[in-house]
C-alpha cells in the first residue's frame, strides 16, 4: 500500500508548500529585525571583539624585529644569544630607526623593563656607526643592558604575537625570567586595588539606592493613582536630566563653602562632629569618596526604584489583608508576605544599578579625588594618556568578565526568568 | 525578494550618505587646547585666515596622542593641523602619527624660530611657562618661591596641580633642594625619581588635580585651592580679562613650547602648510599676544609686541632668572614609565 501524498493545486506536495510559506514568514521576520541586528553587530560586537583582541594579541615587536625574534626562538635562554642574533638586531633597529618605528619597539620593551626605551634609542644611535662585527661586543659597549640574559628573555617573550603580558599586568602580575608568574614590583601595582575599589563603591551605591528607594517605591505603589502620578514626576525628572548636568551640579553643591558645607554648619552637624572629635574645622566634601558615593547614589536611584515599583504595582493588596486576617502583625505580614513578592524587582533593580555602577567614569573623576577613580577612569588613562591600548583592552576585558560572572551568579542564585523590569 | 533589495538599497544609501556627510567639505580642521588659548588663536589666526577666503573648522583636545594615532591607523583623518605640546609632538613624531615638516614647503626660515631645530615634525608656535599663582586677596604675604608651594605649614590649604608628571617632578626636586640644572640628571635615576615622589607625598593630601588648562584659574577663582600651578597665559588671561586678583610666581618656571603639527597622511596637506605659514608670520604672532601672554616663537614677532605686554611674557628677562627648559628629549625617553608611575602614585 503506497501512502497518498497530499498535493497543492500546482502539483507540489503540500508539505513543501507549507515549508516554503513558513520560510517566507521567517525571512520577513528576519528582515524586520535585520537593521537592529546589523547595527548591533557593526557598532557593538565587532568593535568589542577587535578591542578585546589587542589585550592578547600584539604583533608589533614580531613585525618590527622579524629576524631577531625568529632567531631568538631557537635560543636556549641561558647564555647570551649568538652573534647572529645581535647582527640581525643591529640591522633591524637601523631599519626601524629610518622607518620611525624605533619608538614603538622601545615602548613595548619598556613595559616590561622600565628605562629600556631610552636605551634602545641611545643604542640605535651608536650602532648606526658600527659597520662590522663582532656585534655582541658592540652592543654591550653601547649599553650594558644588552649583556644581560634577562633583557633577551623579554625580547624573546615580547616577540610572540600572542601574549599574556597585558592581562597579567592589569592583575598586578608579571612573568619572571624563568616563565613563572610572580607579583609586580610594589611601585607599579594598582589594578587589583582599583578593581576592589570599583566593586566596593558599586556595592555601596547599590545598597544606598535600595535603602532609599524601597520605601519610596512602596509609597508610590500604595498611594492613590493621582497622588502617585504627581510624586512620580519627582523620581522621573532627575532621571531625564543628563548625567553630566547632575554631576556638575553636585560639584557646585559640595564645594568648600558651598551649599552643603553651609547647611552642615548652620544645622549644627559640623559642630557636633567637631565636638565628637570626628573632624576638625569645616568638612571637605568635594573630591572625596563621600561625594562620589553621594552623586552616584543620586544618579542611580531611579534605576533601582523603578523595577521595584513596577513589581509592587502587580502585588494585590488582598495578600496582606489575608495575612493580617490570619493573625499576623502588620510588620510580620510585610516581612513574610510582601517583601518576598518584591524580590524579583529588588534583584532586577540592584543588578541594573550594580552593573551600571561598575562602568562609571565621569562622576568619580569629577566629584571624586584621584583615589576614587574607578576602573573606567583607568581605561581612559591607559588609552589617552599612556597610549597603551593593550592595557586598556585588558582592563576592559577584566571588567567584562567581572560583569558576566555576576550575571552568571545571579542567574544561578535567582534565575534570569525571575528578573522583572515591569 | 523585492522588499529585501529595497531594504538593502536603503541601508546602503543611508550608509553612504552618512560617510559622505562625515567627509563633506574641503575645510581644514585645526585642533587645539580649548579655552582662552584656542580663543587667542581664533582671533589672531583663524578669523583673518577665513577672511582671506579659506575654510577652517576648529576642534579641541587635551593632547591625546591616541586620538591622533587612531585617525592615522584608520586612515580617516578629521584633524589636519594640530597644536601639540612637546610630549605629544615628540611621541606623535616617533610613532609615525605626524608628518615630517618640510620647512621649504612651509615657506618659513627655521633659524628664526626659538627651538626651531628641536623637532622634525613640528613648527614652534609659542613659548609658555608653567608657573604657579595665588589670589592676593586670600593670601596677603604670598608665596614667592617654589619651596613655598610645597610648604603647607607656611601656606596651609589645597594646591592645584596638573595631572601629569611633567614639571611637577622637576619642581618637587627643586623644592627638595636639588639644583635646577641637575633635575634631569637626577630624574634619569631611580633614586632621583623616588626622591621626587617622596617630596610630592608631603603635599599629596592637599593636591587638587586639574586636567585641562582652563580648569587651573577656575580652581583658584572658586577658592577651591589657595594656589595652583598653571600655564602662565591662562593666569594672565584671568587677571586681564576677568579682573581677578591673581599673582603669578615666576620662580623656577618650566619653559616649554607649543607646536604646529600636521597629521600624517592628511589629504589636505597643502592647505595645512598654508595655514601654518599664515599663523607663523611675525605680525600674526604679535597679534596673538594681545589675547594671551605667551611668547611668540618667531623671533621677528617680538618688535611688534605691545610694550605693555612684554613683561608678562614668559620670555621677559625678569621672568627668566630662575627658569628651566622642560627637556623634550628627557620626556620622550622617560615619559612612558614616569607617567605610569605617576598614575600609580595618584591612585594610592
Amino acid at each position: 500500500m503506497t501512502s497518498e501524498v497530499m498535493r497543492a493545486a500546482d502539483g507540489t506536495p503540500l508539505k513543501t508548500k507549507l515549508r516554503q510559506a513558513e520560510r517566507r514568514e521567517v525571512m520577513r521576520a528576519f528582515a524586520l529585525i535585520a537593521p537592529l541586528f546589523a547595527f548591533i553587530i557593526i557598532s557593538f560586537l565587532i568593535p568589542i571583539v577587535v578591542m578585546m583582541k589587542t589585550a592578547f594579541y600584539d604583533p608589533n615587536l614580531r613585525d618590527s624585529l622579524p629576524e631577531t625574534t625568529r632567531l631568538l626562538q631557537q635560543w636556549n635562554g641561558k647564555d647570551l644569544p649568538d652573534d647572529e642574533v645581535f647582527h640581525a638586531f643591529a640591522n633591524e633597529i637601523n631599519a626601524a630607526s629610518k622607518a620611525k618605528t624605533l619608538a614603538l619597539i622601545g615602548k613595548r620593551l619598556n613595559y616590561e623593563i622600565p628605562t629600556l626605551k631610552s636605551k634602545v634609542v641611545a643604542t640605535a644611535r651608536k650602532i648606526e656607526t658600527v659597520t662590522a662585527g663582532p656585534w655582541k661586543d658592540a652592543f654591550i659597549a653601547a649599553d650594558a643592558v644588552w649583556g644581560q640574559t634577562s633583557t633577551w628573555v623579554v625580547v624573546k617573550r615580547a616577540g610572540h604575537a600572542l601574549t599574556p603580558y597585558y592581562l597579567l599586568s592589569v592583575l598586578d602580575l608579571r612573568q619572571n625570567d624563568d616563565g613563572s608568574i610572580g607579583a609586580m614590583p610594589e611601585d607599579r601595582t594598582i589594578y587589583v586595588q582599583v578593581l576592589a575599589r570599583t566593586l566596593g563603591i558599586s556595592v555601596l551605591v547599590t545598597l544606598c539606592t535600595l535603602i532609599l528607594g524601597y520605601p519610596v517605591a512602596y509609597m508610590l505603589a500604595t498611594l492613590p493613582q493621582r497622588t502617585a502620578s504627581i510624586l512620580m514626576i519627582f523620581v522621573l525628572l532627575p532621571f531625564w536630566t543628563s548625567l553630566l548636568v547632575r554631576t556638575t551640579a553636585w560639584t557646585i553643591l559640595l564645594q568648600d563653602g558651598g551649599v552643603m558645607t553651609q547647611f552642615l554648619h548652620f544645622s549644627g552637624v559640623t559642630w557636633v562632629l567637631n565636638e565628637l572629635g570626628l573632624m576638625t574645622g569645616e568638612p571637605h566634601l568635594n573630591k572625596t569618596r563621600i561625594a562620589t558615593v553621594l552623586a552616584m547614589t543620586h544618579i542611580q536611584l531611579p534605576f533601582t526604584l523603578l523595577p521595584i515599583y513596577s513589581v509592587m504595582k502587580t502585588i494585590s493588596p488582598t495578600y496582606m489583608r489575608a495575612a493580617k486576617s490570619l493573625g499576623a502583625s502588620p510588620f510580620h505580614a510585610f516581612r513574610t508576605v510582601y517583601v518576598p513578592q518584591t524580590l524579583p524587582g529588588i534583584a532586577a533593580g540592584c543588578l541594573l544599578t550594580f552593573i551600571l555602577s561598575l562602568g562609571y567614569f565621569i562622576t568619580p573623576s569629577l566629584v571624586g579625588g584621584p583615589t576614587d577613580n574607578m576602573i573606567a577612569g583607568f581605561i581612559d588613562t591607559a588609552m589617552n594618556s599612556e597610549n597603551n591600548w593593550g592595557k586598556a583592552s585588558a582592563l576592559g576585558f577584566v571588567l567584562l568578565v567581572a560583569t558576566l560572572t555576576l550575571y552568571y551568579v545571579y542567574n544561578r542564585l535567582i534565575g534570569i526568568d525571575k528578573l522583572k523590569l515591569g | 525578494m523585492n522588499k529585501f533589495s529595497v531594504l538593502f538599497a536603503t541601508a546602503l544609501l543611508a550608509a553612504s550618505a552618512f560617510s559622505t556627510a562625515a567627509r563633506a567639505g574641503d575645510e581644514l580642521t585645526v585642533t587645539s587646547w580649548g579655552g582662552a588659548y584656542s580663543e587667542s588663536q581664533h582671533k589672531a589666526f583663524i578669523v583673518p585666515y577665513i577672511a582671506a577666503g579659506n575654510k577652517v573648522t576648529e576642534a579641541e583636545y587635551n593632547g591625546e596622542v591616541a586620538k591622533i594615532k587612531a585617525m592615522v591607523e584608520a586612515k580617516s583623518i578629521t584633524w589636519d593641523v594640530i597644536d601639540a605640546d612637546t610630549a605629544t609632538a615628540m611621541q606623535g613624531c616617533a610613532e609615525g602619527a605626524l608628518e615630517s615638516i618640510d620647512w621649504k614647503k612651509a615657506g618659513l626660515d627655521r633659524s628664526k624660530f626659538i627651538g626651531g631645530d628641536l623637532m622634525d615634525c613640528a613648527v614652534p608656535n609659542i613659548v609658555y611657562g608653567t608657573v604657579f599663582g595665588y589670589d592676593t586677596t586670600k593670601i596677603a604675604n604670598g608665596p614667592t618661591t617654589i619651596n613655598d608651594f610645597f610648604d603647607t605649614t607656611k601656606f596651609p590649604g589645597k594646591r592645584g596641580m596638573q595631572k601629569n608628571p611633567t614639571v611637577n617632578l622637576e619642581w618637587a626636586l627643586i623644592a627638595d633642594g636639588a639644583d635646577a640644572k641637575d633635575v634631569y640628571k637626577l630624574l634619569a635615576t631611580a633614586e632621583g625619581v623616588a626622591r621626587a615622589f617622596k617630596k610630592l607625598d608631603t603635599i599629596k593630601k592637599d593636591i587638587v588635580f586639574w586636567e585641562s588648562g582652563a580648569q587651573a584659574p577656575q580652581l583658584l577663582a572658586d577658592g577651591q585651592v589657595v594656589m595652583t600651578s598653571a600655564w602662565n597665559g591662562r593666569l594672565q588671561g584671568a587677571i586681564d580679562k576677568d579682573k581677578k586678583t591673581f599673582k603669578i610666581v615666576w620662580d623656577h618656571q618650566g619653559l616649554d613650547w607649543d607646536w604646529w603639527t600636521i597629521t600624517k597622511g592628511t589629504p589636505k596637506i597643502d592647505a595645512a602648510y598654508r595655514f601654518i605659514n599664515f599663523a607663523s608670520q611675525p605680525a600674526a604672532m604679535a597679534e596673538q599676544t594681545k589675547y594671551i601672554a605667551y611668547g611668540p616663537a618667531n623671533r621677528d614677532a617680538i618688535p611688534n609686541v605691545a610694550p605693555a605686554t612684554l613683561p608678562n611674557l614668559p620670555t621677559a628677562p625678569d621672568n627668566l632668572k630662575t627658569a628651566f627648559n622642560v627637556d623634550p628629549h628627557f620626556w620622550a625617553d622617560h615619559g612612558d614609565e614616569l607617567k605610569e608611575k605617576f598614575n600609580a602614585w595618584l591612585a594610592k
